[in-house]
């Protein structure tokens, strides 16, 4: 595009716009489709396992440490390493790619879960009890809404650590967008930016809504919290204008 | 199943042992890169943590705590693989260099982050029960601060560690050494076991470097702190 950047890639500009309009409906559309379900399948797998772990652990806390351990140390496993032992069991399929990250997923999740529960206060579990509330009502009604906030966080970090992750599984050929970058690399006339910078900026931007959406759908879950910071500013504005009056 | 097992007698291999693509000279090789890009990271990402955590009232607190923040977000986002690659395709200066850009890029914002909310997170009263004894600004974080933010401080380093020795796995495609080269040359090669015992290596490596840590904070993690954030 500009001559300075031309240049230095040997004649080929840094963003070539043709690339995208004849590899919209073909490539690019088809691998920005895989990435989608690689990356929100172990999303919805690791909460749907995370949840009654989580839970577990916070009914039996000697469960915890080791299973909190456990997490650690899973997390700590480079994905590339994880699916290249997954190919083993699976083979090259979309599996290979999905397990390894659910149990990413799961061991962001079980801590955020449990602390989740734990950030109920006590006195609040003792009113619903008081209430007449049985032990799952209290928990659907009362604890896992007061610690949604907790566990939504954990779900955004690990929804976009997801959504970047699987780019790394091009290297066992199954990476979504990832395979863009490995086609602008693997280019036969040499080295072919778009492609790259297209999967790139997908990427980013898919991060970037899924995260959104997220929040949002938070904000609307727990509609009391706005609630709270709107009183909690009425009664600042309130004070303040009782010691403007005193003054 | 059987395939994992197979890949253990690749061990057994002797090929395996020496030369230039034998285990030994790939693991150094390895721990060589993560090293090094380890050290840039840490020499720029620990003091600007613990001297933005410091800074804690007005206005250039709060822009450094925005920018810090989302410096975290946009790690997460970009990813690794694209930008090594993207790093190497645009330039062209010798071929260690452009890839340890991507790596320490990434790997800042986890030392950056967890130093500055571990040092920002003290407790006031502390701080100013350390200036009440007549500390200067650099004693009350080094001396109370420092130590205080420790559990975070060490886990923002092990997370930086463990993710550059994740990255400079995936690097072996843009042609870098170490263990990412024989899952890279396995996978080109059609060679299961080759790959297998890659991972295998790489995950041996990280879990090793997980435990090191553990034992980090076993040492330079004062008690007193300790007992405050078992929980953690």
């Amino acid at each position: 595009m500009t001559p300075a950047l031309a240049a230095e890639l040997g004649g080929e500009p840094l963003f070539r716009w043709s690339y995208v309009r004849d590899n919209l409906d073909g490539p690019i559309w088809e691998s920005l489709s895989e990435h989608l379900v690689l990356s929100f399948t172990p999303v919805l797998l690791g909460l749907l396992i995370a949840l009654p772990l989580g839970l577990a652990c916070a009914r039996w806390t000697r469960l915890y440490p080791p299973v909190l351990a456990a997490t650690s140390v899973l997390y700590a496993v480079p994905a590339i390493g994880l699916f290249v032992v997954f190919v083993a069991f699976t083979g090259l399929t979309y599996t290979t790619v999905i397990v390894p990250l659910s149990l990413y997923t799961l061991s962001v999740l079980v801590p955020s879960v449990v602390d989740g529960l734990r950030s109920v206060p006590e006195h609040v579990r003792q009113s619903a009890v008081a209430m007449g509330f049985g032990p799952l009502r209290r928990l659907v009604r009362v604890e896992l809404p007061i610690s949604l906030p907790v566990v939504m966080a954990g779900l955004r970090v690990a929804t976009v650590a997801n959504i970047s992750l699987v780019s790394v599984g091009a290297l066992i050929g199954i990476g979504g967008l990832g395979q863009l970058m490995i086609t602008g690399m693997k280019w036969p006339g040499g080295n072919y930016p778009t492609p790259i910078i297209v999967a790139i900026v997908l990427i980013v931007a898919l991060a970037v809504v899924a995260d959104l959406v997220l929040l949002l759908v938070q904000r609307l879950l727990t509609p009391w919290q706005r609630a709270g910071r709107g009183a909690r500013r009425a009664a600042r504005r309130e004070r303040a204008a009782r010691l403007e009056e005193a003054r | 199943m059987n395939s994992i097992w197979n890949a253990l007698s690749w061990f057994g291999q002797s090929a395996q042992w020496s030369g230039p693509d034998g285990i030994p000279s790939r693991l150094f090789e390895h721990v060589w890169y993560s090293l090094l890009a380890f050290a840039i990271t840490v020499l720029v990402a620990l003091p600007l943590g613990l001297v933005l955590g410091h800074l804690r009232r007005g206005k250039p607190a709060a822009v450094a705590g925005f920018l810090v923040l989302s410096s975290a977000n946009a790690a997460r986002a970009l990813p690794t693989l694209g930008l090594l690659i993207l790093a190497v395709v645009l330039t062209s200066i010798g071929d260690l260099v452009p890839i340890l850009i991507p790596l320490i890029a990434l790997a800042i914002p986890p030392v950056l982050v967890n130093t500055y909310a571990g040092v920002q997170q003290v407790e006031a009263g502390l701080r100013d029960a350390a200036e009440g004894m007549g500390m200067t600004g650099r004693q009350v974080l080094l001396r109370v601060e420092l130590p205080v933010a420790m559990p975070l401080v060490l886990l923002g380093l092990r997370t930086a560690l463990i993710q550059i020795i994740s990255t400079a796995t995936i690097a072996a495609i843009v042609g870098l050494g170490g263990l990412g080269r024989y899952i890279i040359d396995g996978y080109a090669r059609q060679e299961y076991d080759s790959m297998a015992g890659g991972a295998l290596l790489v995950i041996a490596l990280a879990v090793l470097t997980q435990l090191f840590f553990a034992a980090v904070y076993r040492l330079t993690v004062s008690p007193g702190v300790r007992s405050i954030t078992a929980t953690t």
